[in-house]
């Protein structure tokens, strides 16, 4: 006889499920995109709903607006520590980084790079991104099909991470692929085991160090290896602790905008009312970028580990248990979002999406990544009229990068 | 109603009047105040309202409390009289009130 094994979410009907056995942390829920039915059922029926087994493990889901508003801003009760993604680290190969921390290492450590993304700083690098922006464009093809993710969105997210930890740029394409082995192991298909994805980020660990070497003897430039290096409250961490910064910054700047990039595109030809609007207002730019980030929502969830009992929407929440912070749900959080499953280029309050989390960890590059965006649509809409999707997007088989990796789309020119 | 001034980092003045019981925040959202985005609503989890306090009136708006503070804290330009100003109060002794909007919001 078969040992019973946990259903899997797609081939049910989320009408009925029973509601004990919804788990939405599943892989295919994230590739086929059928997330959003269960996690309307749960914002519902179930807003704070406790998943007693995945593959995962235990965890309770937090999917309306409002309660992961509560947990973000509890840090005393809801630590970062030892992650925060679902899936727990491995024993024998701990990445720490900041965003796993809490205050007061966490607010040293962050002080000590978040200069290089702050607004001052960014206004030097808009000439710089405006740039190279239009030369990704203009060596795009015309009336051929090609693959936007990787000629486009990894192109410029990985050109911008590379400026902004001043990387050998011939090499920057080792910034994406780390980025990749970074979130996705063996089951995601980017490496082959979990031997190959460790080897791998080794060889990053030994590419920064060289990095780290050659700029921690000379003056503090404003790059971020720099800042590491010269920063005090970094300058002495060790190898694991700097690859986990790393990871951290490499992913955050790269596997995030890459999203909205492509996520964008999609959202455009799924409405071509809107496209229309983008096309007779650019000035409407600025509003769409916010809405591109909650619509598509790079990042699907945080996790938190609770450090002590508490009550959070009248669930018994024990020391100890996981909590995952459903980003992709609080921002369709109809009681939180005027007609959350409709995109509007210019909605009002756009900017009040969860994406870039709230509280301490709020994400640090938020404005980097909208200078980015709306860069791009300025330059895209000087351009084309219309970049046409031909196809279904390909989508990653994971519930923390919520993203494509193909996307074959069509160039119209003015 | 009580008077409330912003200045923009460029000197632009904004003069409105803000009614008793809303914050310093919506009062300038709700009069299309520019340089402040709000982007958690008013819940002290963004630091996006950040506004400096004209020094002479630090005394009556006080000083941030811990969860503000902490907030505060991440921002690389914040000074001493700054503030959330989703965390300040329209009360009649704020009647006058000047604060000066920061260049950039974080």
């Amino acid at each position: 006889m078969a040992e019973a094994t946990t259903p899997l979410m797609v081939d049910l009907d989320p009408a009925t499920v029973p509601l004990e056995d919804i788990d939405v942390s599943q892989r295919e829920l994230w590739s086929q995109n059928k997330k959003y039915p269960f996690f309307k059922r749960l914002r519902d029926e179930a807003p704070v709903h406790y998943c007693k087994d995945s593959e995962f493990g235990p965890y309770w889901s937090v999917t309306r607006f409002e309660d992961i508003m509560e947990v973000e801003q509890n840090w005393q009760s809801f630590s970062s520590d030892p992650t925060i993604v679902i899936q727990d680290p491995e024993e024998d190969f701990e990445l720490p980084m900041f965003i796993a921390m809490d205050p007061p290492k966490h607010d040293e450590q962050r002080k000590t790079v978040q200069g290089v993304v702050a607004p001052r700083n960014l206004q030097n690098l808009e000439g710089t991104i405006r740039s190279r922006v239009q030369t990704i464009l203009d060596d795009l093809p015309v009336g051929e099909q090609f693959n936007w993710v990787d000629r486009v969105s990894i192109e410029l997210t990985t050109q911008m991470l590379a400026t902004l930890f001043d990387f050998p740029f011939e090499d920057r394409r080792k910034l994406t692929r780390w980025s990749d082995v970074a979130t996705g192991g063996p089951e995601t298909g980017i490496v082959e085991s979990e031997e190959q994805r460790r080897e791998e980020l080794y060889e990053c660990l030994e590419y920064f160090t060289r990095l780290w070497q050659e700029r921690e003897g000379t003056e503090e430039g404003i790059d971020l290896i720099s800042m590491l290096a010269h920063g005090d409250a970094t300058k002495n961490m060790d190898p694991q602790e700097y690859l986990g910064n790393l990871v951290l910054l490499i992913v955050g700047g790269n596997d995030t905008t890459r999203n909205s990039i492509t996520g964008g595109v999609i959202a455009l030809n799924e409405n071509p009312g809107e496209y229309a609007k983008l096309r007779n207002n650019p000035k409407v730019i600025p509003n769409m970028v916010s809405e591109i980030i909650r619509w598509v929502t790079p990042l699907a969830h945080m996790r938190r580990t609770a450090v002590k009992d508490y009550v959070l929407n009248g669930q018994q929440i024990k020391a100890g248990d996981k909590l995952v912070m459903w980003y992709a749900s609080g921002n369709r959080d109809e009681r939180a979002i005027d007609r959350p499953d409709e995109f509007i280029i210019d909605r009002a309050r756009a900017r009040q999406h969860l994406s870039f989390g709230f509280g301490i960890h709020r994400c640090m590059g938020n404005r980097l990544a909208e200078m980015q965006l709306r860069i791009l649509w300025e330059e895209i809409q000087k351009r084309f009229h219309k970049i046409e999707m031909v196809g279904e997007p390909e989508r990653i088989p994971s519930n923390f990068v919520h993203g494509f990796s193909d996307l074959q789309v069509v160039l119209h020119p003015h | 109603m009580v008077k409330i001034t912003y200045i923009e980092h460029d000197g632009t003045q904004h003069q409105i009047d803000a009614e008793v019981g809303t914050t310093v925040m919506n009062a300038a959202l709700d009069n299309l105040v520019p340089g402040i985005d709000a982007d958690c609503g008013g819940e002290c989890s963004c630091a996006t309202c950040h506004v400096m306090v004209d020094k002479t009136w630090m005394p009556k708006v006080g000083s941030p409390s811990d969860a503000e503070e902490s907030m505060l804290d991440l921002n690389p330009e914040r000074v001493e009289n700054s503030r959330l100003s989703c965390q300040i109060p329209v009360t009649d002794e704020l009647d006058g009130l000047v604060v000066n909007l920061p260049e950039f919001q974080f």
